[in-house]
């Protein structure tokens, strides 16, 4: 039961989390990006989208960092058994990134926020992009302690059976790793540029700001474009990485309980979880699961439950295949969403090829709908992860349920549990309000006046400095 | 030294780092609707700490990783067996944090008195608490042999704990008050003078008697320590010399007094890192909570790389805002005049 709840908590706290954090990775770039253009042309309207989608920025940051903080203490408090055994390990990284990520990240953020006035412009430039550096090295030292869980590497067991960490470099080549961050990093510009492309599609069809507004949806879309292509491909040689060192998380999400040589890939199915071993495959394509898996035209995929068999010899008797349901349909989701942005992201090019982006109806309502995917999409995709490493919490050397902290009770839980469901739907709703209205906001004046401070408030009376 | 016993004075470092920044952050969080009476005022308050509180937060996030990492079972244990306090210390830091960002994006009276609540609320619980908890380090709790806790949240309110934390706080209030004079002009500043006379007195007063406490519950010498000594005559001079116009001196003594303080309970406490109110034998101590050797050596490196560079561009951040904040002159022609539009830093 404590364990049940511990686990709802760090699921609940960490999807959250992360709702808010591909935002601010893929924003910050953007800005940047905005920024930058400035910068060389120097023309206002630059650098007034730059201050409109700075402010889009700072009010996910703010909730981003908070929950982040969350996340960090959780560790210690609801898996202290968890941290006292991979503490040598894990550790490391969670510090570097506070040393390397979040102190950059913040700084820099405290003085591009304050600096309009007060920096050269090159070194105010400067500010943005070390933010938007420092948000992605944060997401390499996590990524690399998570990829730790999923593919233990780089240490030895000490006399008491606990880890020891024997090689750093190897955390940082763990093959899991470099496709999980390249993949990670890809999904936050996905998700920065599909909401910079929602706000530009909502004012475009206002026909406010066109050319302003035009400028950062073909910037959005050029960003979308080449940045989904690629993720289709990284995503599936995760899965292939995944298939080799997580053979059960694949082949859970494919709900493949039997061997199978060549092994086709069920597009929809009925059933097929833990009571109903026999889906009733709607549609079925032959092969497509071999080459997913092991990039092979006749590749054989191990079923689940032959890897339950190896399993139980290697480990004891005992449940090693995680929930089926979600990790078949949290695959899918990713990779259906994931296609029809793709091909939305094609129809995109091509308006802005034919010069008519601004103008299309259809494109710019489908981009206003485009904006919830990539919510789905991370989401799911951290569930597939997740759920598919279970029972462990690091694979092959702690399981979950030996993992929470024997001193807390399922009360203290519960009552934090409650706190922190509370205040995230009180900072959700004050989120959302902040993002709706300013993302409906008109752009600053052209002139400098009244710039000092945050992004984008000239023109109204809300004070430029918000702190 | 030992790896691990650099790694406790590390440690130590982003302790006294975190308390010292983030302290006078705490304070004007506290104190911003005190030497603020009219939204412009409150707003000048916050402002003095806007480009910095975000990045000073993160000493504590280092503190805590560096804990995990270099003495994961002290985090284990530590953490776990704060868990309520915890809980409110986080949502504190949330509500706070939040505030800082949202209050001046939104609209109306009530928007704006429920973000300057979640400010003041906010910025006093997390000293008082942290304080708590790094006081129970040194006096105890009920830990097993397995390095569990096995009390509850009462057992964290011992008496000495809360003198710690009440003695933490009063003196990140003194810090706030002589930051906030050092910081603003006019009004804000004669207020803020003004406010660190009476919080000057409970601080000397409360760290006098901590001093005394501490030396019953942390064996050892009867006498005072040096850093204890260090910590009594700061908050003194940090009191006296905030009456005064020596601004600068007067912020210095405060931040001495804070950091000579939670500096005072980490020497106290080495080589433990947490005692056992239970059995003397059930002690986490730098040897029995560390990682190993490899480890810790990986962390050192990251330390020496990426430590200076931190201390480098947070000073130039620093040096960038300096300076003290103005209100701008009133704005007639604007239906919210009261709102300053930029910081004159």
């Amino acid at each position: 039961m404590t364990n049940d709840l511990a686990r709802w908590q760090f699921a609940t706290t960490s999807i959250y989390h992360f709702l808010f954090v591909p935002v601010t990775i893929g924003l910050a770039f953007l800005v940047a990006v905005l920024q930058t253009a400035w910068y060389r042309n120097d023309k206002p309207e630059y650098r007034r989208l730059t201050k409109f989608f700075g402010t889009l920025l700072l009010i996910n940051v703010a909730v981003g960092v908070v929950t982040g903080l969350v996340q960090e203490f959780e560790f210690g408090m609801n898996w202290s058994a968890y941290s006292k055994f991979v503490g040598d390990v894990f550790g490391g990284p969670l510090a570097m990134e506070g040393l390397a990520a979040f102190f950059l990240e913040s700084t820099f953020l405290g003085l591009w926020i304050f600096g309009w006035d007060r920096l050269p412009k090159r070194v105010h430039l400067a500010c943005i992009w070390l933010v938007a550096i420092g948000s992605m090295l944060s997401a390499l030292f996590i990524l690399a302690a998570n990829s730790w869980m999923q593919h233990p590497v780089g240490y030895k067991l000490d006399s008491h059976g606990v880890p020891q960490l024997n090689n750093i470099w190897a955390l940082f080549t763990n093959p899991t790793f470099l496709w999980g961050y390249v993949h990670v990093i890809l999904a936050s510009l996905v998700t920065g540029s599909l909401v910079m492309l929602a706000v530009c599609a909502w004012h475009l069809r206002k026909q406010r700001e066109v050319e302003a507004f035009g400028h950062a949806a073909r910037i959005s879309v050029l960003v979308l474009l080449p940045v989904i292509l690629l993720q289709m491909f990284v995503g599936n040689k995760l899965g292939e990485i995944e298939a080799t060192y997580q053979p059960v998380k694949i082949a859970a999400a494919e709900a493949q309980w039997e061997n199978c040589q060549p092994c086709s890939f069920s597009a929809f199915q009925i059933g097929g979880g833990k009571n109903d071993q026999t889906p009733t495959q709607v549609i079925a394509i032959p092969h497509l699961l071999s080459i997913l898996a092991t990039g092979t035209w006749n590749g054989p995929v191990e079923g689940l439950n032959q890897l339950q068999k190896e399993d139980e010899k290697k480990y004891g008797p005992g449940n090693y295949i995680p929930n089926v349901f979600i990790q078949y349909w949290s695959m899918r989701v990713m990779a259906y969403l994931g296609s029809l942005i793709a091909l939305f992201a094609l129809w995109g090019a091509w308006l802005v090829h034919k010069g008519t982006l601004e103008r299309s109806k259809w494109f710019l309502r489908a981009g206003l709908l485009a904006v919830v995917t990539p919510f789905i999409m991370n989401t799911a995709g951290w569930l597939l992860t997740e759920n598919g490493r279970q029972p462990w919490i690091v694979q092959g050397l702690m399981k979950t349920i030996n993992a929470n902290s024997p001193s807390v009770s399922s009360t203290d839980i519960w009552i934090s549990l409650i706190a922190f469901v509370l205040i995230y739907i009180a900072l959700g709703a004050a989120d959302l309000v902040l993002m709706l209205r300013y993302g409906r906001k008109e752009l600053g004046p052209d002139d400098d006046a009244g710039s000092s401070g945050a992004a984008g408030t000239g023109a109204t009376t809300i004070p430029a400095l918000t702190y | 030294m030992q790896l691990h016993t650099i790694w406790f004075v590390i440690i130590a470092i982003f302790w006294v780092g975190f308390f010292v920044l983030e302290g006078f952050d705490f304070g004007v969080g506290v104190l911003h609707t005190i030497v603020g009476r009219t939204e412009t005022e409150r707003r000048v308050a916050l402002n003095t700490i806007g480009p910095w509180w975000d990045g000073n937060e993160v000493w504590l996030i280092v503190a805590g990783a560096g804990m995990f990492a270099a003495f994961p079972t002290w985090y284990a244990t530590m953490f776990s067996a704060l868990y309520l306090a915890l809980v409110i210390v986080l949502a504190a830091l949330m509500a706070r944090g939040v505030a800082m960002e949202f209050k001046g994006k939104g609209d109306g009276e009530r928007w704006r008195r429920s973000w300057m609540w979640c400010t003041t609320l906010g910025s006093l619980l997390v000293p008082l608490l942290l304080g708590v908890g790094l006081g129970d380090l040194l006096h105890g709790l009920p830990i097993n042999s397995s390095h569990d806790f096995t009390g509850n949240f009462f057992d964290l309110l011992t008496g000495y704990g809360l003198w710690t934390g009440v003695t933490l706080l009063s003196l990140c209030l003194l810090h706030g008050s002589t930051f906030l004079k050092l910081r603003t002009t006019d009004a804000v500043r004669e207020r803020s003078r003004a406010a660190a006379r009476p919080l000057g007195w409970a601080a000397i007063a409360l760290v006098a008697g901590w001093v005394i406490w501490t030396r019953s519950v942390a064996g050892g010498p009867d006498v005072p320590q040096p850093c204890e000594v260090l910590a009594v005559i700061a908050v003194i001079f940090a009191a006296r010399l905030a009456a005064t116009d020596h601004d600068g001196w007067a912020f210095s003594a405060s931040a001495v007094a804070i950091a000579a303080m939670v500096g005072s309970i980490f020497i106290d406490l080495y080589p433990h890192v947490m005692v056992s109110s239970t059995n003397a034998a059930y002690d986490l101590t730098v040897n029995n909570a560390a990682s190993g050797s490899y480890a810790l050596k990986v962390m050192t490196v990251a330390a020496a790389i990426f430590f200076p560079l931190v201390l480098i561009y947070q000073g130039w951040s620093f040096h960038v805002f300096r300076g003290r904040v103005k209100a701008p002159p009133a704005q007639p022609d604007q239906a919210r005049s009261a709102m300053p539009a930029a910081p004159q830093v």
